[in-house]
């Protein structure tokens, strides 16, 4: 009898049935391996939970000590069950990695989801050779060719001294978005301070005490209206519909996002300033990543995957989509 | 000026959301770049460069002799901006910024034949916002937030004219607009229109309802029917006849028996209809005439077209607009009794309350009315949607419950959405498509939709998905005709989306037979 395959698309997320183990499910299980810390992908009330220790730590940070009843750091490769399974970086956000599964005479990597852009505020992805390789493909179309981070920073820092007496507000998630973009605006020279929203301060703090440094940062509650001019804040984007906008002077609204690409997404939202500065993989590092680990099989998690799948047929790879619900489709 | 200085613009015109900053802008643009460049610039903004030749199909032709067809039609149906998409998804070449008016120059001269080689030799050489902003140029369609009268708005604030002033020989005026800026610098004198016949901005009314109106005395108002053809102005100035629809383009060609009715010298306001006798027909009915550039003699005689008046602008040689409408609409009874028959007075209705007018309202005596419209008796000729003068009380639409089964994502400013909806209602125990509809919904309501058609996808065929049968919509129609096309035998007209009935299950929805109940009965 044929030994049943690795991982398996189950409603929960990925199973492995020779570990009895799931990565990254959308729904409460009792063994979870959790790539990273964004919420569709770490979920609270799993059973148990192993994942990198930052990750682990981001999670007690959103979702309280209890999210979970007993947790398990990564350290190294490790034997669950039947399979061997190893942690290596994504260069998405801090902690974020791909979970390779090995068994049977097989290697998965599951990448979760990942970028190739360096950052100083988390480790370098790094391609781990493999037999199934498990992409997401959240900007799988080669219309997103996201240009380097220090273009637009420098766009940004253009418009702050073109407008010395607006505030310029950049909508960034709180997770790894905010920290990637404070740490480009840094390695600029930008040293003043930055000011930044309520809802960044805990995981803010939480990259600092990890040693990565983002320099100056303030609450941005604090000051009158002209205390403003000429700064730079930094807020999660649903924080520019509400009252909390209004303390800055004529803020110029910007948003930090490879959505930024298109000009439909950005002038939706009422964005002036589009910064295309993107935690996820663009499509010529996507279709590089795939061909330089050139696996026997491309397994798609999420987001354009039509596009990915022709890409793959015209490259002669065998693909499939895994039709997986429950990860965020469009955010980042 | 280089291509990229006009980039630039366009991007900071797309991204400035406020109209004033926008008109800011666009003056500063005027003072700071020489003739005949920011002429042209004006003229890309009102889409007035006539470079038509090149066709969406020859683009997407060319795109995909660069890319790889299906995968530039996932990335346009993402996008949802076809300029945009090429100029995104075109491999990077090497970089240049040439001269605007070279690239327009050989847009506008370029044989046919030649022009997918020279665009491609173009596209090869610029940067990603440069590509977008030659592609907007040879399609014409900007689309970038800015429309043609906000143009004009910030070329006449800029040049301290009156609007009016400007768009009255906007018509007659041609790029680069030499004659224009000299006159806004004051070293000409303003270029009177060297065309005859020239269309005259149109006054435009707002939409009311009985709760505003009560706050009005219907002694100083007069109503007329709204009558379902499309707006046109008759214009006669010695010899020359033009008929123009209310944008002021001119559909002249398509209307050889209402230019041979034209025997008068003057300026007029009515609707375009088909009549045949006294009846008059359907909007569908028109449209077979319209959008034509010639019209065949059976067509004419099957499809008789008429105009029905309500206002008169210049009567033999004489300019009434600052007239009171009391008096223009005198003026105008004289001049139609000496006109023939087939064109006529569009009648004042009599009322002393708005609650008769609403009865009238009610229960117009044809299908081809389409409500009332409330005029200030003193009041001028305006050019413009100006809110106060003029009122539209339109019928109430027809409404019908419908289960949503198809869905698209949507273009433009719905770009990302799937916002383009099919949807269908009962015939026995099967939904049959009745109609499509992408707007009429709240923001809000959009999300909500989006979400829905996301989570609920049954199936794939290319970009469209069939959705889960179970989300009944409330949709809101103006008419509907018979039709071949369509299986269900039925055209809805000008529908969208009133509201999302989460209320009511699938079952509970309309059946094909309360549409055709709904069909005009004299056809």
């Amino acid at each position: 009898m044929a030994q049943p395959p690795l991982l398996i698309p189950r409603p929960e997320g990925l199973y492995c049935p020779a570990g009895d183990f799931f990565i990254d499910p959308t729904r409460p299980v009792p063994r979870a391996l959790i790539t990273h810390g964004h919420s569709d992908h770490a979920r609270p009330g799993h059973s148990a939970v192993m994942a990198t220790r930052e990750t682990l730590d981001i999670m007690a940070i959103r979702y309280g000590e209890d999210f979970t009843t007993a947790r398990q750091p990564y350290t190294d490769p490790i034997r669950i069950g039947d399979v061997t399974v190893s942690f290596h970086p994504a260069g998405h956000v801090l902690g974020s990695a791909q979970i390779a599964v090995e068994g049977q005479g097989q290697r998965i990597v599951v990448s979760g989801d990942y970028a190739r852009v360096p950052t100083p505020t988390c480790a370098p992805f790094e391609p781990v050779p493999c037999d199934i390789f498990v992409t997401e493909a959240t900007f799988a179309l080669p219309v997103f060719r996201h240009p380097p981070p220090q273009v637009e920073i420098a766009r940004l820092l253009a418009s702050v001294e073109a407008n010395p007496d607006r505030a310029h507000l950049i909508g960034a998630y709180a997770l790894g978005k905010a920290q990637r973009v404070i740490a480009a605006i840094r390695a600029a020279g930008w040293d003043a301070p930055i000011f930044i929203h309520g809802a960044l301060q805990r995981l803010c703090d939480y990259h600092v005490a990890q040693g990565i440094d983002l320099g100056d940062l303030r609450p941005a509650t604090d000051g009158r209206k002209s205390d403003f001019a000429k700064a730079i804040v930094i807020a999660p984007p649903s924080a520019f519909a509400t009252t909390w906008a209004q303390r800055f002077p004529d803020p110029v609204l910007a948003f930090a996002s490879g959505w930024m690409q298109v000009r439909a997404r950005a002038r939706q939202r009422g964005v002036e300033l589009p910064l295309i500065i993107s935690d996820h993989i663009d499509w010529p590092n996507l279709t590089a990543t795939i061909t330089e680990l050139n696996p026997a099989e491309v397994w798609i998690t999420h987001g354009r995957e039509d596009a990915l799948l022709r890409w793959c047929e015209l490259t002669q790879r065998a693909a499939r989509p895994l039709h997986l619900v429950g990860y965020e489709d469009e955010a980042e | 000026m280089s291509l990229s200085t006009f980039a630039t613009l366009l991007e900071r015109l797309a991204f400035t959301p406020q109209r004033l900053a926008k008109e800011r802008l666009l003056a500063a643009s005027f003072a700071q770049i020489p003739d005949p460049d920011r002429g042209l610039t004006l003229a890309a903004l009102t889409g007035d460069l006539k470079l038509r030749q090149v066709t969406p199909s020859l683009l997407r032709g060319l795109t995909e002799t660069r890319a790889d067809a299906q995968l530039f039609r996932y990335s346009y149906d993402f996008v949802g901006d076809l300029a945009e998409t090429i100029a995104l998804i075109w491999p990077e070449g090497t970089r240049s910024d040439p001269p605007l008016s070279e690239v327009i120059h050989e847009l506008s001269t370029t044989p046919r034949t030649r022009l997918p080689a020279l665009i491609a030799t173009r596209l090869d050489s610029l940067g990603p916002s440069e590509r977008y902003a030659y592609l907007k140029l040879a399609t014409g369609a900007l689309r970038v937030g800015v429309s043609a009268r906000l143009a004009r708005s910030a070329f006449a604030s800029w040049a301290n004219l009156a609007l009016p002033q400007v768009e009255e020989i906007w018509h007659a005026l041609t790029p680069p607009y030499l004659d224009l800026f000299a006159w806004a610098a004051g070293t000409a004198p303003r270029p009177e229109a060297a065309a005859r016949a020239p269309f005259r901005p149109v006054m435009l009314s707002t939409p009311t309802d009985l709760d505003q109106l009560s706050a009005l005395d219907p002694a100083a108002y007069a109503a007329e029917w709204k009558w379902d053809g499309i707006r046109v102005q008759a214009v006669s100035d010695a010899g020359t006849r033009r008929l123009y629809s209310r944008t002021g383009e001119d559909i002249s060609p398509a209307f050889p028996d209402i230019i041979d009715l034209m025997t008068f010298d003057g300026t007029l306001d009515g609707e375009l209809l088909i009549r045949r006798g006294d009846q008059i027909a359907s909007f569908g009915d028109l449209q077979q005439r319209l959008n034509r550039k010639t019209v065949t003699p059976a067509l004419l005689r099957s499809h008789p077209a008429g105009l029905r008046l309500y206002d008169v602008l210049i009567w033999n040689g004489q300019d009434l607009r600052d007239q009171p409408y009391d008096a223009r609409r005198a003026t105008l009874a004289q001049a139609v009794a000496t006109l023939d028959p087939r064109i006529d007075l569009s009648p004042n209705l009599p009322f002393t309350t708005w609650d008769d007018l609403a009865a009238l309202r009610a229960a117009p005596p044809a299908d081809v009315i389409e409500g009332v419209m409330i005029k200030r008796r003193d009041s001028p000729y305006l050019a413009g949607r100006i809110r106060g003068p003029w009122f539209k009380w339109k019928r109430d639409p027809h409404l019908i419950d419908a289960v949503l089964m198809y869905a698209q994502r949507g273009h433009g400013k719905r770009s990302g959405y799937y916002s383009d909806f099919t949807f269908g209602v009962w015939n026995g125990d099967d939904l049959v498509p009745v109609g499509k509809a992408y707007f009429g919904f709240t923001d809000e309501e959009l999300r909500e939709l989006d979400r829905f058609v996301r989570t609920n996808t049954v199936e794939r065929f290319g970009t469209v998905r069939s959705v889960a049968r179970t989300r009944v919509v409330e949709v809101a129609f103006e008419g509907l005709n018979r039709s071949t096309r369509h299986k269900s035998g039925v055209a809805m007209r000008f529908p969208r989306i009133n509201r999302i009935r989460l209320d009511k299950p699938a079952a509970e929805a309309d059946h094909l037979s309360t549409l055709q109940a709904m069909l005009p009965k004299d056809d």
